[in-house]
């Protein structure tokens, strides 16, 4: 009996082994563990076995079923694994097809570049704030000391709607405006679309923006207004880079300068952006002058400030390296794509 | 501001650097450099060679040998140049060396021409004789050359074989120009600069010695001088110059003119011109013997009086318009341009000479509308120093004599009622050191001061600014000097101290930002669109002629038609921007744009308008009019405004299709819309063919509204009901108005409608459509009966019964 039962355990094996699909193990679960499989009838026949024989003879056959059953299961796993593996060699894709993604729109470069330098300033404690863009000649010119007849209406070429009323010429009134209401102290950003008769060229356009920026407080020096002016430059064009003032006049600040920076495509050793001088300029900016603290009704013996103004188009053609002004105002969807 | 460096040095004569460093130091101490140009670049190895013998080329007719001395040896050189001749004395560059250019007028190459020996039709030639074009110059500036072949140097140079050419004509030189600043008057001078640059590399300034001048005849008796208006002319000087002998002016004077660009005439009309330089004061010279009655009076023109210019043209005048006369009329246009009935001549013999000083503003603004802009009124529109007049008279008078031009007569005429008071401010180290962030010493400072020609008086503790410094006029100005010359770069960078304050930007940029994001999310793309568009934008648009919008904001100088008005209807730029990209075949395009319309409160302005900031967006190729409502109401979701938008039927924008368009209302009230555009308005834009879609929305209205709060809500505990209804209606009936009624009648149970069908066809009956919606039901507080959700059916089924609408069978 004990010799049967080790037969048909090996038997089993054997066809367990030899099965190449799952059809091949059904047979040989059927054929060996089934209702009229091989150990059932052995089992059938345990009534020709000695009563105390009978106990032991049933644990070898359910032993066998188990060993049986445990190498089916293995088996199974194989073929089934193997099928998987065929199955996936047929669902090849070409992964070298491009991907697909939900077609998103594209910030403005403009707007991108004004994004940036906000987001420094914020970081620096400033507040962003607005004024208008039709403005007073009070605001645009008379309060930042630049009074009627002045060279420098000339050299602005304003657009007028009428003596008292023009389009700002720059972001400067903000200036004036945010004084006038007093609060102190003041440190804030004014970007915004300023407006000057230029002919549309590459290079120019009646309509562009600045962001300007002032801060009053009592002690501000012009080494404030160097260290704050270095801090964002290297913040907006790289931690390289090295700033140079230089002394330059603006009616409304006193002593004044333009800055630059070191050209950020060459890193200072002259390429053709920055014509070879290594230096790019990007600025203008100075310490408010007491006039137009005074005409604000702040008092210059008390407090001092600094101001700036930023060329924004020109910021985003040379970090760009657009060629052509007009592009930023086209909106052709080639040109924005690239940002 | 051309200043040639060799001029400079002729007051500076201790300065001593490169270019280079001469450039960059002048920048830094406030004297911004534009462009330098190094008149001897690319020019080396020439010499003076003097022709000693002509032959004929053996083989070539234009070509001659010459054998040249050069001082060290003699070079056999084959030339082709029509104007060669034994003896003469010509620039040669010898074999390795390099000029500037060619000589067919064709732009300098950058790095020059090298200078080879080789054979010219089988002759040797070890050099080439240059043309000054060759030289990198031009005629302008050396008349005396030859408009075509070699130059020649003349007797008057002292020059022999063998030495540097480039020197004898004077080329180892730099122009530089300087931009200069509006409140620098006193730097658009030759000694400006040079006291600028005189006091940046701390070197002596040596300005020109002007000495007594004139005979023991006396001014008075051939001229006297009446300024009625002085408010316009503060100061007039006047001196004669008898016997004028005209003729040519020296070198000295011709090169520093020429390399003003400025071309030399005769020794009357170049020291006028060179003293204009030299002071940064004009001058005028009048033929005394052409004005009337010896008298010159300085008036207002009047209204409609016309004058004939020197220039031949007829001026026309008014008011406002100084003039200069005689006895009996116009002379001249006072700081402008002298006249044709006064003008100097090669045959005068008397000569007077005018100095004087013009109100800056005046002289700008009678250029202006006299449409006549000369070196002069440049120099006087800027506002010059009265004190400065009477110099430059004499220096000029001075000039006359060395040259020999004439004798002065001996006296002058100067009318000055009103001589500029001398400014001084107190000396404060203290305050200049604090508003500069520095530690300047005050013994340092006053140094600076000293080389600016501020002299300190220490018993006053007073400054005194040269009357030729008009600028200094604060302690911010002082400190503006001292910073300068203490270097911008030697400032220490340091952060504003004081109270702490919180970077932020506001709710509306917040609100902004929020929409950017969105209109990206939703295949938008920025654009930038100009605010002020043309009138005929309003027709374009199908506009009502009596439409409110058309009351715009006119621009009273503009760019032209085109750019005159500023825009009131926010959509031109967009759709020009769509017909631009329809036009260069761009597919599925869309843009966004972000920019103000200006509402006037009347017209003629006399407050500011109401500047509203829209955003518009634009779309054409893929999606339609619910692609657009979507991102409409993805933006009102983030905008926690969900629930308070509605989109009502519309015809009213008579630019956008009046079967397809709607108007966005916030809480009821209009604050946008949304549409096709109209077929017309596309082919008015150039764009037939195209079906673009608008929308456009007030930001200020929804920022009013807007929220980024949220509260939780829960999530529902107690299971929902579902009802699926499928409704036949009229094809006229909008969904909103269905959803409205299921809304009004489902009361607080009813917690969602959603449309999940719209059928029209075969199915149904014809001028009918069919719509299914998807209802869920659902309490916070217990679980919904099915009984109490049918009654809720019934009752909204009932209501829709009364509009026509029914279940579909």
């Amino acid at each position: 009996m004990k010799e049967r039962i080790e037969q048909i355990r090996k038997a089993a094996a054997a066809a367990i082994e030899n099965a190449e699909k799952m059809e091949n193990l059904n047979d040989v679960k059927v054929s060996y563990l089934g209702k009229k499989g091989e150990l059932s009838k052995l089992l059938k026949g345990m009534k020709n076995v000695a009563p105390e024989d009978r106990p032991k003879i049933g644990q070898m056959v359910n032993e066998a079923r188990a060993a049986i059953e445990e190498k089916m299961k293995e088996k199974v796993d194989v073929i089934q694994r193997a099928f998987l593996e065929e199955k996936m060699k047929s669902e090849v894709i070409d992964v070298t097809l491009p991907g697909k993604h939900l077609e998103s729109g594209h910030r403005h470069p403009n707007q991108i570049a004004l994004d940036d330098i906000e987001r420094v300033f914020i970081g620096m404690g400033y507040e962003v704030v607005e004024g208008p863009e039709i403005e007073y000649d009070r605001y645009n010119f008379e309060l930042l000391n630049i009074p009627a007849n002045h060279p420098a209406k000339d050299e602005q070429d304003t657009f007028y709607i009428n003596k008292d009323i023009l389009l700002r010429t720059q972001t400067s009134p903000v200036q004036a405006r945010i004084m006038e209401t007093g609060r102190m102290p003041i440190r804030v950003i004014a970007p915004g679309r300023v407006f000057r008769s230029d002919e549309v060229d590459a290079t120019h356009s009646p309509s562009f923006h600045q962001v300007e920026g002032l801060v009053v407080d009592k002690g501000i020096t012009f080494a404030d207004l160097k260290g704050t002016l270095q801090q964002w430059a290297e913040e907006f064009f790289g931690p390289d880079t090295k700033v140079k003032f230089r002394p330059h006049h603006f009616p409304f600040t006193e002593p004044s300068a333009e800055v630059d920076v070191t050209c950020f495509k060459c890193g200072g050793k002259g390429c053709r952006m920055c014509k070879g001088s290594g230096w790019i300029e990007i600025l203008g900016c100075g310490m408010v002058h007491p006039k137009v603290l005074s005409d604000c009704g702040i008092d210059p013996e008390v407090y001092s400030g600094f101001a700036f103004g930023i060329g924004l188009e020109r910021i985003t053609l040379l970090k760009y390296e657009i060629d052509d002004m007009r592009l930023l105002y086209e909106n052709d969807i080639r040109f924005l794509k690239q940002f | 501001m051309n200043t040639p460096i060799s001029w400079i040095k002729a007051y500076v004569p201790d300065l001593d650097c490169s270019v280079q460093e001469y450039v960059d130091r002048m920048t830094l101490s406030g004297s911004h450099v534009e462009n330098a140009v190094l008149l001897d670049k690319n020019l080396e190895k020439i010499v003076v060679g003097k022709i000693e013998k002509i032959e004929r080329h053996p083989d070539a007719d234009k070509l001659v040998i010459c054998q040249v001395n050069v001082g060290t040896e003699t070079v056999q050189i084959v030339t082709g140049a029509p104007n060669v001749s034994e003896g003469i004395l010509v620039p040669v560059v010898l074999d390795g060396g390099r000029v500037a250019g060619g000589h067919d007028g064709s732009p300098n190459p950058e790095n020059g021409i090298k200078i080879k020996k080789g054979k010219l039709r089988g002759v040797m030639s070890y050099g080439m004789m240059c043309s000054i074009e060759e030289l990198g110059s031009s005629r302008d500036m050396y008349p005396e050359a030859p408009e075509n072949g070699i130059y020649i140097f003349d007797g008057s140079r002292n020059v022999k074989p063998g030495d540097d050419a480039v020197e004898a004509l004077g080329l180892h030189d730099a122009v530089v120009e300087f931009e200069i600043t509006s409140n620098r008057v006193d730097c658009f001078s030759m000694i400006g600069m040079a006291r600028e640059a005189a006091a940046t590399f701390e070197k002596p300034f040596h300005a020109p010695v002007v000495k007594e001048t004139g005979d023991d005849d006396d001014v008075n008796k051939y001229i006297s001088v009446e300024v009625e208006d002085t408010d316009l002319c503060p100061r007039y000087t006047a001196r004669v110059v008898k016997n004028i002998r005209i003729g040519e002016s020296p070198e000295w004077m011709k090169r520093r003119l020429a390399a003003m660009g400025i071309r030399p005439i005769n020794n009357i009309v170049d020291i006028t011109n060179y003293v204009m330089e030299e002071f940064g004061q004009p001058m005028h010279a009048y033929d005394l013997e052409t004005i009337r009655g010896g008298k010159i009076i300085v008036k207002r023109a009047a209204d409609g009086d016309t004058y004939h210019t020197l220039d031949g043209q007829e001026r026309k005048l008014d008011h406002d318009v100084l003039m200069i006369n005689d006895a009996e009329g116009p002379v001249g246009i006072a700081g402008i341009m002298g006249g044709e009935n006064s003008m100097v001549t090669d045959d005068i013999k008397i000569m007077l000479f005018e100095a004087a000083n013009f109100d800056g503003t005046n002289i700008r603004l009678s250029s202006k509308r006299i449409g006549l802009r000369t070196d002069a009124s440049g120099k006087f529109e800027k506002g010059l120093d009265p004190e400065n007049a009477l110099a430059a008279m004499n220096r000029a008078c001075q000039l006359v004599e060395e040259l020999d031009a004439g004798d002065v007569v001996g006296g002058v005429v100067d009318v000055y009622p009103n001589p500029v008071e001398e400014v001084t401010l107190p000396f404060e180290p203290d305050k200049y050191n604090t508003l500069l962030g520095t530690g300047v010493a005050p013994e340092t400072m006053l140094e600076y001061f000293r080389r600016l020609e501020v002299d300190y008086d220490p018993e006053t503790n007073l400054l005194h600014i040269p009357s030729f410094r008009q600028d200094l006029r604060c302690s911010a100005d002082m400190a503006e000097e001292v910073a300068r010359f203490f270097g911008y770069d030697n400032i220490p960078t340091t952060l504003p101290r004081g109270e702490a304050t919180a970077g932020k930007k506001s709710f509306a940029s917040r609100v902004q930002d929020t929409a950017m994001e969105v209109a990206e999310q939703n295949g938008f793309s920025g654009g930038m669109c100009f605010s002020f568009e043309s009138p005929k934008v309003y027709d374009k648009l199908l506009m009502d002629k009596n439409d409110p919008l058309r009351q715009a904001i006119v621009i009273s100088n503009p760019l032209g038609e085109d750019y005159s008005i500023m825009r009131t209807v926010e959509v031109d730029g967009i759709l020009t921007s769509l017909a631009g990209n329809f036009n260069h075949r761009n597919k599925d395009v869309r843009l966004y744009e972000f920019g103000n319309v200006y509402l006037p409160e009347s017209l003629p302005l006399t407050e500011l308008p109401d500047e509203r900031q829209r955003l518009v967006l634009g779309m054409y190729g893929e999606g339609d009019f619910f692609t657009l409502k979507g991102v409409l109401e993805e933006l009102f979701d983030k905008l926690g405004l969900a629930g308070q938008v509605e989109y009502e039927p519309s015809k009213a924008k008579t630019f956008l299709h009046p079967g397809r368009q709607a108007l966005v209302m916030l809480d009821g009230v209009e604050i946008g819309y949304l549409g096709q555009v109209h077929p017309m308005v596309c082919e008015n834009y150039d764009m037939r063919k195209c079906s673009p879609y608008l929308a456009a929305l007030d930001m200020p209205s929804i920022v009013e509204k807007a929220t980024f709060d949220r509260k939780y809500q829960g999530v529902a505990k107690y299971p929902a009901v579902n009802r699926d209804l499928s409704l036949v209606m009229d094809k006229k009936i909008f969904v909103g108005q269905v959803e409205k009624i299921m809304k009004e009648k489902g009361g607080s149970l009813l917690e969602s409608i959603e449309l999940f069908d719209v059928y029209e066809g075969s199915q149904v009956m014809p001028g009918k459509k069919s719509v299914a919606f998807s209802l869920v039901f659902r309490s916070p507080e217990r679980s919904l009966e099915a009984a109490e959700v049918n009654t809720i059916v019934d009752r909204i089924l009932k209501e829709l019964e009364k509009k026509g609408i029914e279940l579909r069978a």
